[in-house]
C-alpha cells in the first residue's frame, strides 16, 4: 500500500460544521473517521432555529448583494473581525443555500415554489432561508444524511459516544492523530490521522445555565488550547435577547419570532414630562394593558431596525429596561408579543417555537405574549486560526495592509474574493495540520455575531475549508500519519489514562457538580451583559477557589463503565480554564465593543482594541496570557455602530424603505 | 442570567423518584428511590423537569435509605425536545425527560415519578440505551437523497408550499425512539440480524425521502425493502406508533402510504419480472 492510501482525516464534532467537512473530505476520496459525544444526528446544531442567511435574487433586485451581507456581518460584529473570511462566506453562501436545496431541506416555499424568506437582525432586507422554525435541526438531517450515505459506502467511520481528550502532536509540532475515549467501554485510545478538524462547537455551560446543549462546554478546545493551541477572542460571549428561563437550561426563542414581527414591549406609563416610568401595576394580564401603557422598547429608539437590532443591542436594552425597574412584575423578563399576527401564520412560521413555548411554559402565544429574559448563546471566541488572504483581494488592497479607506469602492472593482482556495492553512490553528471549524473556530462573527449567520459559517468552514484540508493531506501523502512511531499514541494515552486515574482515586470531598454550577453563576454574575474591571477581578479570584477544590474531587462513580460522572468532572476541569481566558481576555480589553460591555469603560477605542485578543495557555501558571493582535480590516472601514439610534442623531431610512417592501 | 424571574417566591415540596438502574449490559436491574426537593409556584417556565431532577441526583447521590449510591447514567442533549437523546419511560409511557415537568407529572407533596430505560433497544447503562439498531436501518432505506455531490450545480427542484408541508412534517423526526417503544411489533433483538421489523420512524423516513423529488430516484430501492422482511407488512396496525410520536408526524399515514405503494411496487414487479 503506498502513503496515499493509509491517508485519512479525523474529524471531531457531528455538528453542522463536523458533518459539511466530512462530506467534503470523504468525497475527495479521503476517508473520514468522525468522532462524536453524541450520535451526530443529535449534536447541538439542532437547535438553530431562525435560519440562514444569503443574498438572494429578491433582495438583489432591491439593491442587496453580497458585498451587504460582508458589511452589515462586519457592522454587527463590530469591526472585530479579520474581513477576507467574512468575504469569502458572504460571496459563498447563495451556493450554500442551493447546495441545502439540493440536498432536500423543506425550506419554507412561496406559493410560486420558490425559497421563502424573512427578516433578520441587523438587516433591513429579507435574506433569511428558513425551514419553519427549526431550520438548524432541518440542516442537520440533510447533512447528516448524506453522511449516512458515506457511511453505507465505506468512506466515512463513525465514532459515536466517543470523548476526544487530546490532539497528537508531533516533535515538529505537526498534528499526527487525537487520543479518545469510548464513553460505553470507557477504553482510551489514540487514532492516527494525517489532518485533524475540531469542530466541537461552543462553550456555554462554563456559564451554567445558557441555551446550548449539555456538551457543550468548550472541554475539546480546552484540551487543545492546555497543549498550546491559541484561543482568540474568548470574552466575545453573545447573550441572546430572548430567551426562556428553565431549571436545567435557558430556552431559546428564536429572533425569528422578531423578524416575523414580534414585538419587544413592557408595561409602562408616561410622566407628565414624557418620560417612561415603571407600571404601577405591571404584573397585570398583559392582554388587559392599554396601547398607550405599553413601552416598546426597540421600536422607540431604533426606529429604522426596530426589534431587528443586533442581538447585543437588543439584550443590553432589554436589561437595562429590567435593571431600571421595567421588568414585568418587577422582575427579571419582558414581553415578546405576537398576538397580533395570525394562528396560521404563525404555526406555518414559526411552529417549532411555538411548540417549544407551550411545553415548557405551558401558555400559548398565539393568545398571551411570551416573557423572555436574555441568556448566554453564543461563543464569537474560539480556537485561534489562520488563513491565507486570495490574490485578487491583494490587489483591491494594493497589496499592503495601508489601505485607502476613503476611498469609495465601484462594485466592478470589488475583489473576486476574499479566501485563496487553493491555500491549505485556511482556519488551520497555529499548529500545523489542527483545523478548527464552525463555533470553535473564532473567526466571522468579531464582537457580536448576526442571528443566521451561525448555521452559515459552520458549513462554509466545512465545505470551503474542508477543500484545504483535502490538499493538506495530499501534500503529505509521503510521510503519513501511518508512518509515524507509536510512541506518541502510547505517550499520549498513557496521560490520558493519568488524568482518569488521578480522578478516580481523588477523595478530598469535592463535587464536581457543585463546581459546575458555581462556576456557572459566577461566570453569568461578571462576565456576561455589562462587566467592570472590578468585577472581574473578583471573578478571578473566585476561579481561583473554585480550581483549589478541583484538585480535592471526589467522585461518586469511580466504575470503568459508561461513567459519565468521570466525563462530566473531567470537562469541568476544561471549563476553568476556558474561563480563565475568559476572564482575562475580558479584564484586558478596557473598552466596550459589541457583546463585551465594561461599564468603566463603555466607549469603543480602536485606536488600542480594534484588535484580536489571543489567549495562550501559561503552562506555568496554569494561566492565559493574554496578547493583542491586530485585525485585517480590509473593504470596510469601522464606523459609529449606531443602527440609527434616536440620540444618535443618525438615520437609516433609505435603507428602511428599500428593504421592508420586499417579498 | 434568566435563572429566576424574581417575582413569585418559589416554594419547595419533595418528588420520590423510582428508578430502575442496571450497572450494564446483561447485569441485571434494581431499583433505587430517591426524594427530590423540586421549587414550584414559580411562574414561567422556572420549573423543574425529570432532567433537573437526575441533574439534581448526580450532585446528590444518596437514596432514601441514605445509603450513597452512583449519580444515575442518562442520556441527553439539547433539553428542548429537537434532539430526542433523553428518551426513557417514564410512569409507564415512553417520552423525552426533557419536556416532562414536574409541576404536571408530580404536583403534589410526596407525588412519585418513576423512571425506566426503553425496554426495545440494548440497555448500556441504567437509562441510557444504545439505539444504533435504529440508524442502521435508515441506512438499509437509503434515506438520503442521491446528489451529485457537493459542488455548486445551482438549486434544487421547486416545491409547492402543500408538498413542503408534509415533507416538513415528516422531517421533524429526530430518531428518538418513542414510535418503537410504542410498537407491539418492535422487539428487541439481543442479536441484531439486521432484519428486524424497521418501525414507523424508518418507514415514514421512506415516505419522506421518496416525496423528494430526487430523492425518488432510489425509490425502487427503499419499496424493495418494505415489501420484504421487517418492511411494513410487519406492520400490526396498533397505532401506538403516531400516539407516541412527541412531535405529532402522522406516522400511521405514512404507513398507509408506503403500504399502497408498495403494493404497486409488487404488482409492477409481478408483471414485468423485475
Amino acid at each position: 500500500m503506498s502513503g496515499s492510501d493509509r491517508q485519512r482525516v479525523l474529524v471531531v464534532g457531528g455538528g453542522l460544521a463536523g458533518l459539511a467537512a466530512t462530506i467534503r473530505i470523504a468525497e475527495a476520496g479521503i476517508p473520514v473517521d468522525l468522532f462524536s459525544l453524541v450520535p451526530v444526528k443529535r449534536s447541538h446544531s439542532v437547535c438553530a432555529q431562525g435560519g440562514i442567511n444569503a443574498c438572494n435574487e429578491v433582495a438583489r433586485q432591491q439593491g442587496y448583494s453580497e458585498y451587504e451581507h460582508f458589511d452589515e456581518t462586519v457592522y454587527g460584529g463590530d469591526f472585530l473581525q479579520h474581513q477576507p473570511p467574512v468575504y469569502e462566506m458572504a460571496h459563498w453562501a447563495p451556493k450554500v443555500i442551493d447546495l441545502l436545496d439540493r440536498m432536500g431541506v423543506p425550506f419554507n416555499r412561496t406559493a410560486e415554489g420558490q425559497r421563502q424568506l424573512r427578516l433578520f437582525g441587523g438587516s433591513l432586507y429579507k435574506r433569511t432561508h428558513f425551514a419553519g422554525a427549526t431550520t438548524g435541526q432541518q440542516l442537520m438531517y440533510a447533512l447528516d444524511e448524506q453522511v449516512r450515505r458515506y457511511e453505507a459506502e465505506g468512506r466515512v467511520n463513525k465514532y459515536e459516544f466517543w470523548e476526544f481528550l487530546r490532539p497528537v502532536i508531533d516533535e515538529d509540532g505537526r498534528t499526527q492523530g487525537i487520543i479518545a475515549q469510548d464513553m460505553r467501554t470507557m477504553q482510551i485510545r489514540g487514532f492516527r490521522g494525517d489532518a485533524v478538524v475540531m469542530a466541537t462547537g461552543g462553550c456555554g455551560l462554563v456559564f451554567g445555565k445558557s441555551t446550548n446543549s449539555v456538551m457543550c462546554t468548550g472541554a475539546a478546545a480546552a484540551r487543545c488550547y492546555k497543549l498550546g493551541v491559541q484561543y482568540g477572542n474568548p470574552e466575545f460571549v453573545q447573550v441572546h435577547p430572548t430567551a426562556i428561563p428553565g431549571a436545567d437550561k435557558l430556552r431559546l426563542m428564536s429572533e425569528s419570532a422578531r423578524g416575523e414581527g414580534g414585538r419587544v414591549w413592557v408595561p409602562a406609563k408616561k410622566n407628565s414630562s414624557g418620560q417612561w416610568e415603571p407600571h404601577p401595576n405591571s404584573g397585570m394580564d398583559p392582554r388587559q394593558v392599554p396601547q398607550d401603557e405599553r413601552w416598546y422598547i426597540l421600536e422607540e429608539k431604533y426606529p429604522a431596525y426596530g426589534n431587528i437590532v443586533p442581538r447585543d443591542i437588543a439584550t443590553r436594552e432589554i436589561f437595562s429596561a429590567c435593571m431600571d425597574g421595567f421588568g414585568v412584575g418587577g422582575g427579571n423578563m419582558v414581553y415578546l408579543d405576537l398576538t397580533h399576527k395570525s394562528p396560521e401564520f404563525l404555526e406555518t412560521r414559526l411552529g417549532g417555537i411555538m411548540e417549544i413555548y407551550r411545553k415548557f411554559v405551558g401558555e400559548d402565544p398565539v393568545e398571551v405574549p411570551m416573557k423572555i429574559f436574555p441568556g448566554v448563546h453564543y461563543s464569537m471566541g474560539g480556537l485561534w486560526t489562520r488563513y491565507s488572504a486570495d490574490a485578487d483581494y491583494a490587489r483591491v488592497k494594493g497589496g499592503s495592509m495601508a489601505f485607502d479607506l476613503d476611498r469609495e469602492w465601484d462594485p466592478d472593482e470589488r475583489p473576486a474574493c476574499g479566501l485563496d482556495p487553493e491555500a491549505t492553512d485556511n482556519m488551520m490553528t497555529n499548529v500545523d495540520g489542527l483545523y478548527a471549524f464552525g463555533e470553535v473556530n473564532y473567526q466571522y462573527h468579531g464582537a457580536n455575531r448576526l442571528g443566521a449567520n451561525a448555521l452559515l459559517s459552520c458549513i462554509f468552514d466545512g465545505l470551503f475549508c474542508g477543500q484545504g484540508v483535502v490538499k493538506y493531506v495530499q501534500g503529505r501523502s509521503s510521510s503519513p500519519a501511518a508512518e509515524v512511531s507509536a510512541a506518541i499514541f502510547e505517550r499520549g494515552e498513557r496521560d490520558e489514562e493519568e488524568i482518569v486515574r488521578r480522578l478516580i482515586d481523588s477523595s478530598g470531598g469535592e463535587n464536581a457538580y457543585d463546581i459546575g454550577r458555581e462556576l456557572g453563576e459566577e461566570m453569568t454574575a461578571a462576565s456576561t451583559v455589562v462587566k467592570s474591571g472590578g468585577r472581574l477581578e473578583s471573578a478571578l479570584v473566585r476561579l481561583g477557589e473554585l480550581r483549589a477544590r478541583y484538585d480535592k474531587l471526589s467522585l461518586a462513580d469511580t466504575g470503568m463503565w459508561t461513567n459519565q460522572n468521570l466525563s462530566y468532572s473531567r470537562a469541568v476541569g476544561d471549563m476553568l480554564l476556558i474561563a480563565d481566558a475568559v476572564l482575562r481576555g475580558g479584564l484586558n480589553r478596557k473598552e466596550s465593543r459589541g457583546s463585551h460591555y465594561r461599564e468603566d469603560f463603555p466607549t469603543r477605542d480602536d485606536a488600542n482594541y480594534l484588535k484580536t485578543t489571543v489567549a495562550t495557555y501559561n503552562t506555568g501558571t496554569g494561566q492565559a496570557d493574554i496578547s493583542l493582535e491586530d485585525v485585517e480590516i480590509g473593504l470596510v472601514e469601522p464606523r459609529l455602530r449606531t443602527y440609527g439610534a434616536v440620540e444618535s442623531g443618525e438615520k437609516e431610512e433609505e435603507k428602511a424603505t428599500a428593504g421592508a417592501s420586499g417579498a | 442570567m434568566a435563572s429566576s424571574n424574581g417575582t413569585v417566591q418559589a416554594t419547595t415540596r419533595t418528588v420520590r423518584f423510582r428508578i430502575e438502574r442496571s450497572d450494564g449490559p446483561g447485569r441485571g436491574t434494581r431499583w433505587e428511590i430517591f426524594d427530590v426537593p423540586v421549587a414550584s409556584g414559580g411562574e414561567g417556565s422556572g420549573s423543574a423537569n425529570v432532567i433537573s431532577c437526575l441533574q439534581w441526583i448526580a450532585a446528590h447521590p444518596v437514596t432514601v435509605e441514605g445509603r450513597e449510591t452512583t449519580p444515575i447514567t442518562f442520556d441527553c442533549g439539547c433539553l428542548e425536545e429537537v434532539c430526542g437523546a433523553c428518551t426513557m419511560v417514564i410512569n409507564g409511557k415512553v417520552r423525552q425527560a426533557c419536556s416532562c415537568l414536574i409541576d404536571d407529572y408530580a404536583p403534589n407533596e410526596g407525588d412519585e415519578i418513576t423512571l425506566e430505560a426503553m425496554s426495545k433497544f440494548p440497555t448500556v447503562k441504567d437509562l441510557f440505551v444504545d439505539r444504533t439498531r435504529l440508524f442502521n436501518d435508515l441506512k438499509r432505506i437509503k434515506g438520503w437523497v442521491p446528489i451529485d455531490g457537493s459542488y455548486n450545480l445551482g438549486a434544487g427542484p421547486r416545491e409547492t408550499p402543500d408538498t413542503q408541508q408534509v415533507r416538513y412534517k415528516l422531517s421533524e423526526c429526530m430518531s428518538c425512539g418513542c414510535c418503537l417503544e410504542a410498537c407491539p411489533q418492535y422487539t428487541l433483538e439481543v442479536e441484531p440480524s439486521g432484519k428486524g421489523f424497521v418501525g414507523a420512524a424508518v418507514i415514514s423516513q421512506a415516505r419522506y425521502f421518496n416525496e423528494h423529488g430526487t430523492g425518488s430516484t432510489l425509490k425502487k430501492d427503499r419499496l424493495d425493502v418494505m415489501s420484504g422482511v421487517g418492511g411494513v407488512s410487519d406492520c400490526g396496525n396498533a397505532q401506538n406508533c403516531a400516539k407516541a410520536c412527541p412531535k405529532e408526524i402522522p406516522l400511521t399515514e405514512s404507513i398507509a402510504a408506503i403500504g399502497r405503494s408498495t403494493t404497486f411496487h409488487r404488482i409492477k414487479q409481478f408483471f414485468s419480472g423485475k
